[in-house]
This record gives C-alpha cells, structure tokens and sequence, in this order.
C-alpha cells in the first residue's frame, strides 16, 4: 500500500542529450516506416502490423530493449528511455505488439528468475524477431489472481494448459504467448508457442484498428514454466507496473500529436474571413488542452521515474500517471475532433484514429474512475484527523 | 546554464552567510541585508545588486540553506517588492547606483513595494491605462487613480505605468516610472472586498511629482518594461509548493480527515480527483522550473498560474460542499487592516472560499491567461482589435 507519510524526493528526470537524439532517431524512423498512410495499410492488414517495420525497430534502431539489462541482452538504459520510445510511437500510431511485447512480455521476462527458457526469449523479443503477448487476468492494472481461468497439469517433464483468455492484446500472430495459469502448487506464468496446434487464437474486431486483441483457446497446449508459484506476484507485478508508466507515456505521445495538429489547422482554416485560432471559444479550448497535455507528460515522465529508481511508491505513481493520462488523451483527442469540424469526423481524417486509441488505452489497464478510487483509497480511506485542521467559522466572532 | 562550479559556490555563501548571521539570532533586516550583500537575494542577478551572476535556478539551493537554519521567506514580507519590482529595477534602473540604492531596503524590508498598474478603466486592457504623466522640466507631474494595490498603505516605493502621449496607440504611449509614495499629491484609500477584509488600495494621484530620474526606460517604453514585471507577477503567483499533499489541497486533506461523517462516495471522488490535479500541477511546476532555469520567465508560467487559481477555487468549492449548512456561517466581517492579506490567507475556510474568488482574476484573468497560452505558446494568431492602429484618446472606453 501507499505509504504517504514519506515526502518524496523531487525527480530529478532532466533530459539528457542521448535521450534527445534517442527521441529524434524513433521520430525519424517512424516518418519513414509508419507515416499516415502506412498506419492505414498495416491497420487494414490481416495481422495488424508490418512484422518487417517491427523488426527493424528492434535490429536497427535497438529500441525494444531498453529497460532490459544487459547481460540479457538489451540497452540496459531504463524505462525512462524506453518511455521516450513508446512516446514516439504512440506520437506516430505506429502498428505493433508495443503494449503486448515492450509493455508486458518484455517487463514479466526481466522480471523472471534467471533460467534457459527466459536467456532463449529475451534476446529475439528485444531485437523484433518475434513477438510476444501477456495472457494473464489483470483489474485495472494489477494482478488479479482470482480471475484465472486457465489450468496446468504435469505432464511429463513439462506442463500442458487448458482454459480461456478473452481480449489478449497483440495475441493475434504473436510468436509466444506468456500465459498465468493455475497449478497444483499455485498460480506460474508459463511460455507457450503462439503456433501450437493446441492454440486457437481467434481476432477480435477492435475499436481501435491499431490495437488488436484476440481470444486465446488452449487445450492441453504444451507449455514451460517460467515464473513458479512464489515468484508470480513480483513477476506480475513488475510487468503490469512497467506496462502502465509505458502505456501513459504512449497516451502523453498520442495527445501531443492531437495537439499539434488542431493547433496547426486552427493557424489554417479560415471561416468569417479569419483563421479560427483566433477565436476565444477555440484558442481557449486549444489552451485547456495545452494544460491537459503538460499535466500528462509531468505525471507520466514521474511515474517512469518512480518505478526506474525507486524514488516514489509505484503504486501510487502509476495510478497518478494512469488517472491523469487516461483522461486527458481521451479529452484532446475528443476536443480535437471537435475543432477540425466536420473534416474530423470523417474516416478519411487521422482524428478517429487517435480518438479510438484514445478510448482503449483508458479503458486497458484501468479508467481513470478506478485509478482515482484507489488514489483514494491510498490518500483519503485511513487519513486521521491531524492538528493541520483549517478553523471553520460557527457564526460566532 | 548552471555548472556544478556555480552551485558549490551558491551553497558556500549561504553557508558563510547562516554561520556569520545566525537567522534565529540576529534581526531580520541584518539577515536579509547580508543574503543582499552576498549575492543571495537574487542569485540571478550581477554581482553587487543582490546576485552572484549565476543561473536562476541555483536559487533554490541557496533558499533551501537559507531557511532550513531559519531564515524568513522574503517574498512573503515583501512580495511586490521580491517577485516584481527587483527583477524590473535590477533591469531597467538608469544607473546601477541607483538600482542598488532601491534595491537594498527593498531586500531587507524596510522599504516595502507596492504596484500602481491597475484602473477602474483599466483591468485585463491594462494599456488602455488613463493616468497622465506630463513633463514639468526635470520632473512629471501625475494625475489619475489606481485601484486593486497591495499594501500601498505600508509601501515606501511603487512601480507605476502611465501615459505620456494620449496621441499614440494605446501601447506607445506609455511610461514607466518609479513613485515615492511618500510625495505630495499621493492619497491611499483602503479597498474592502468581499471577504469584509481590505487588502487592497484605491490610490488617487493629483498633481504627484516625479523626478525624470526615476523613470525606467525610454519614454513611451513603458509597455515593454512592464512586460518584466507581468512576467515575473505571474510566475511568482504561479510558484507551487514543493511537497506532495502541500498547497491548498491540504486544507481539504484535512477537513476530510476531520469530518468523517460528513464523507460521501461522490465527495471522495471529488477529492481525489483534485489530489491527482493537485499532483499533475506539482510535477509540472517542478518540471518547468528545472527546463527554465536560465533566463526570464516565459509565457509557460501562465500555465501555473492558470492551473493553480481554478485549483484553488475547485478545493475551497469541495470545502463548502463537504462542510454542508456549517458552511453557510461566517466569522467576522470586520475589517482588520493590518494583515488583510494574511488575515484571508489563515482565516475560516468560508473565508478562503471567497477569498478563492479573486485568484482567477488577479494577476491577469483566466480568460486572459487562456489568450496568452493560445497566442504566445501555441503561436494562434490574435484576436481581431476594434482599438488596433488608433490613437488612444480616439478608443472608446468605459
């Protein structure tokens, strides 16, 4: 739980030039590989995304791996640059396993107990090679152990898995499957081949286009053990963290993206024989969401921070990041159909694109009514009375 | 740009200056004239007038020193004085001596500051100011009427913005000056709101005199020196607090703990929203204070001031709302003239509560501070002017 009486070292997250050239280089390449128009084509394709684009991001940029150490096989830099990372790619919609792979699978492996299994997956996962996805019940951005509906049993020297997981984001062609399962001796993650025979995977039509999931089916699917009964929670724990910092930095990205558009067509669009920036209705919208904007990327750069060095309670500051972030990506991105007109409700314009990313990124990993319920429930349930009490006037001088 | 030289050397004098003048010994004035004399008082600032010449953000380091062994916030005994009226001095005085002569007491505190910008014709289109100041030889001669002054009834000095040719546009002819507030011809009425407290002056100038001496910069360039001291208004009022739970937000925290049976569900989400708020805002003047060490304060710290003044009305809203009928009581409407201010600042909760009323106002409205956000930030073009091009005394007003 928050401990709250602790004060907080200030963050101390002052941007460094390697994680300037960092964030040019992902804008960079993301103009190149997945500009408007390839977001469109890789959305509209059967698997969701250019499996070559993610590859490259991972061989050429590196950039798949930077929260992991380096003895297995990352950048060894840390969730702050692999922040910047996702940024950029949420800036840019780019289509890919960024929340399935980078966010969750990448996080529970680093997370795991050192083994042959994890030395095998890592090292592929980190440079693109192949994909992977998070099968394992969460509410609202924790673990939750008591919605798990897959079994394990022994089976030989290995296990085998038999149940169901709806709405597994990047499932659909991922390569391997990290999937939570219920044993004999507790609850483990396991590793299982996306490909098996004993594994349907059934897509889903999502809202959001660039943001696949899809029903996991397996029987009796052969499996290895990865995170054991007593490891699992830590495990989980780390990944669903490191996921939620990664997801509010792509929501910082995707509602930056949406704020610089609308202010670039409200500069453009003339109506009444001036641009409509200059209107107060619209200037003072577009300012409100400059607001939103900044509040985000303060909470969202504080909670990669929190969780990189320890300096904060990560519970409370992903929750702070989740609750802030959610919100306001949904309200630019809603605001910013609004002041395109009617330009922005058409298919043809980037807008929905965003709106809808916006809508499922606060609807994955929690809203913000549940990230502000358990803010409160750390800041407000066990609050005691203290001598800080304003005085309260009773209408008597 | 800060190098790890300047911050040793910031830490080291307000070390010398905490052993050699003990806070919680020697007088405040002595204290403060030493952080003056050491280059303390604005770290910013060239050497001899209050600073060291380094980075502005190294300020803070030297203030944790300072008052970690006790010594006062300044900018609360002097706030125009420190937030406004140094930064404008220390840049636009005609002559270092006579930066220094104002800026010394001004650091100390004897001489306090106060602000004659503001007119009962002249509120967020502050350059449609109507006080006249005509050139009598080596002097100006004022006539005119301010409002909505802090402490002009205390102060020694103020910062005054008036009109030296009605026939330009309404930004051209403009001038400031410095006035001493106690010349003839200079008369100061206290202004009560609606608090019942009077923190602010009605000053009425007839035929007030000032010596061309005191004028800070060109004539007719009163616009752009004000800019300086807006700048500064807003990133001064804009300055949060450093802790997590600080601020207004605690006064909430607080009541909430106190009244338990006045708890609701809805009321609980209210309060943590405005905690996460409160929470984004501090994070964020934390980060826009280490991005913008060097150099003035831009347009961003209207978003501080922004964020932090609807906040501060959203809290005291929550206040009353969990305080139901005990709400609608009041202490005293009583003026007490000494510590209006602080008298708001530290009264009753319904007090802050209406008190929360002014913060989007002064110090540039909301509505005003959304412009500049749009206009300066985002770079959106203005607004059409029905005033633009004209001569001021063709403008209509009222």
């Amino acid at each position: 739980m928050a401990d709250t009486d602790t004060p907080v070292t200030p963050a101390e997250f002052d941007v460094t030039e390697e994680q300037r050239e960092l964030r040019a280089a992902v804008r960079r390449f993301c103009a190149q590989q997945s500009d408007a128009a390839a977001v469109r084509r890789h959305m509209e394709s059967d698997t969701g995304f250019d499996a070559a684009v993610w590859s490259r991001l991972g061989r050429e940029l590196g950039v798949l791996g930077l929260a992991v150490p380096e003895e297995l096989g990352g950048a060894g830099a840390g969730l702050v640059e692999q922040a910047i990372v996702v940024e950029e790619l949420g800036a840019a919609l780019l289509c890919g396993p960024v929340l399935g792979t980078m966010g969750l699978a990448l996080p529970a492996l680093v997370a795991s107990s050192p083994g042959p299994l994890r030395d095998e997956l890592v090292p592929s996962l980190v440079d693109g090679s192949r994909t992977a996805a998070l099968a394992a019940p969460e509410r609202a951005g924790l673990f939750d152990p008591h919605a798990i509906t897959v079994g394990a049993v022994h089976a030989g020297d290995g296990w085998e898995l038999t149940g169901v997981v709806p709405q597994v984001v990047d499932a659909a062609g991922a390569d391997v499957l990290l999937v939570a399962a219920s044993g004999p001796e507790g609850i483990a993650l396991f590793a299982v081949p996306g490909a098996a025979e004993q594994v349907e995977v059934e897509p889903l039509t999502t809202l959001d286009l660039t943001r696949r999931q899809a029903t996991v089916r397996m029987r009796e699917v052969p499996a290895r053990l990865l995170a054991g009964a007593d490891e699992i929670d830590g495990v989980l724990g780390h990944a669903f963290y490191a996921a939620s910092a990664l997801l509010a930095a792509e929501q910082v990205g995707g509602a930056q993206h949406m704020l610089d558009v609308t202010v670039g067509y409200a500069k453009q669009r003339l109506q009444f024989g001036r641009p409509i920036g200059s209107f107060q209705a619209v200037k003072h919208r577009l300012a409100d969401m400059l607001v939103l904007v900044e509040h985000a990327r303060s909470t969202a750069e504080h909670a990669a921070w929190a969780l990189q060095t320890g300096s904060d309670d990560p519970f409370l500051a992903t929750s702070i990041a989740q609750a802030t972030c959610s919100d306001a990506y949904y309200r630019v991105a809603a605001d910013a159909v609004q002041l395109h007109g009617g330009i922005g409700f058409t298919w043809e314009h980037e807008a929905h694109l965003y709106f809808k990313r916006a809508v499922t990124d606060a609807a994955l990993l929690g809203g913000a009514e549940i990230h502000r319920d358990r803010i409160a429930a750390a800041v407000l349930d066990h609050v005691r009375a203290t001598p800080g009490v304003p005085p309260v006037a009773d209408g008597r001088a | 740009m800060s190098t790890a030289a300047d911050a040793t050397r910031v830490e080291e004098v307000a070390g010398r200056v905490v052993a050699d003048h003990d806070p919680r010994r020697v007088p405040v004035q002595e204290f403060l004239g030493a952080c003056f004399d050491e280059g303390l008082a604005w770290v910013h600032f060239p050497e001899g007038l209050g600073g060291l010449g380094v980075s502005r953000g190294l300020q803070a380091s030297a203030d944790a020193v300072l008052q970690a062994a006790g010594g006062p916030v300044p900018f609360w005994l002097n706030p125009i004085g420190y937030g406004m009226a140094a930064p404008t001095l220390s840049e636009h005085a005609r002559s270092p001596e006579l930066a220094r002569s104002w800026l010394r007491p001004l650091a100390t505190t004897e001489d306090i500051w106060c602000q004659l910008f503001s007119e009962p014709g002249a509120g967020s289109d502050l350059a449609g100011l109507a006080t006249s100041a005509v050139r009598d030889g080596d002097s100006w001669v004022l006539n005119g009427q301010k409002v909505w002054t802090t402490l002009a009834h205390r102060a020694r000095w103020a910062l005054l913005l008036a009109r030296t040719d009605p026939d330009q546009p309404k930004h051209k002819g403009l001038t400031y000056f410095v006035l001493d507030m106690h010349t003839d011809g200079v008369r100061t009425r206290p202004l009560r709101q609606m608090t019942g407290q009077a923190e602010f002056n009605e000053v009425f100038l007839e035929d007030a005199r000032i010596p061309d001496e005191h004028r800070l910069g060109a004539v007719g360039d009163g616009w752009r020196v004000a800019m300086t001291t807006l700048m500064n208004e807003r990133s001064a009022i804009g300055a949060g607090g450093a802790e997590r739970g600080s601020g207004t937000i605690a006064d909430a925290l607080a009541l909430w703990a106190d009244r338990p049976h006045r708890r609701t569900a809805v009321l609980r989400d209210r309060l943590a929203a405005l905690w996460t708020r409160s929470e984004a805002q501090r994070l964020t003047s934390a980060r826009a204070h280490r991005t913008a060490t060097a150099g003035s304060p831009g347009p961003e710290g209207s978003i501080s001031k922004l964020v932090v003044a609807e906040l501060n009305q959203d809290v005291y809203e929550f206040c009353m709302d969990l305080l139901g009928p005990e709400g609608t009581l009041y202490g005293s409407y009583e003026v007490r003239r000494e510590g209006g201010r602080e008298a708001d600042r530290r009264g009753v909760v319904q007090q802050r509560f209406l008190r929360s009323r002014a913060n989007t106002i002064e110090g540039g409205t909301s509505e005003v501070l959304r412009n500049i956000m749009g206009e300066r930030v985002l770079g959106l073009p203005g607004d059409m002017r029905a005033d633009a091009g004209r001569s001021w005394k063709e403008v209509p007003r009222g």
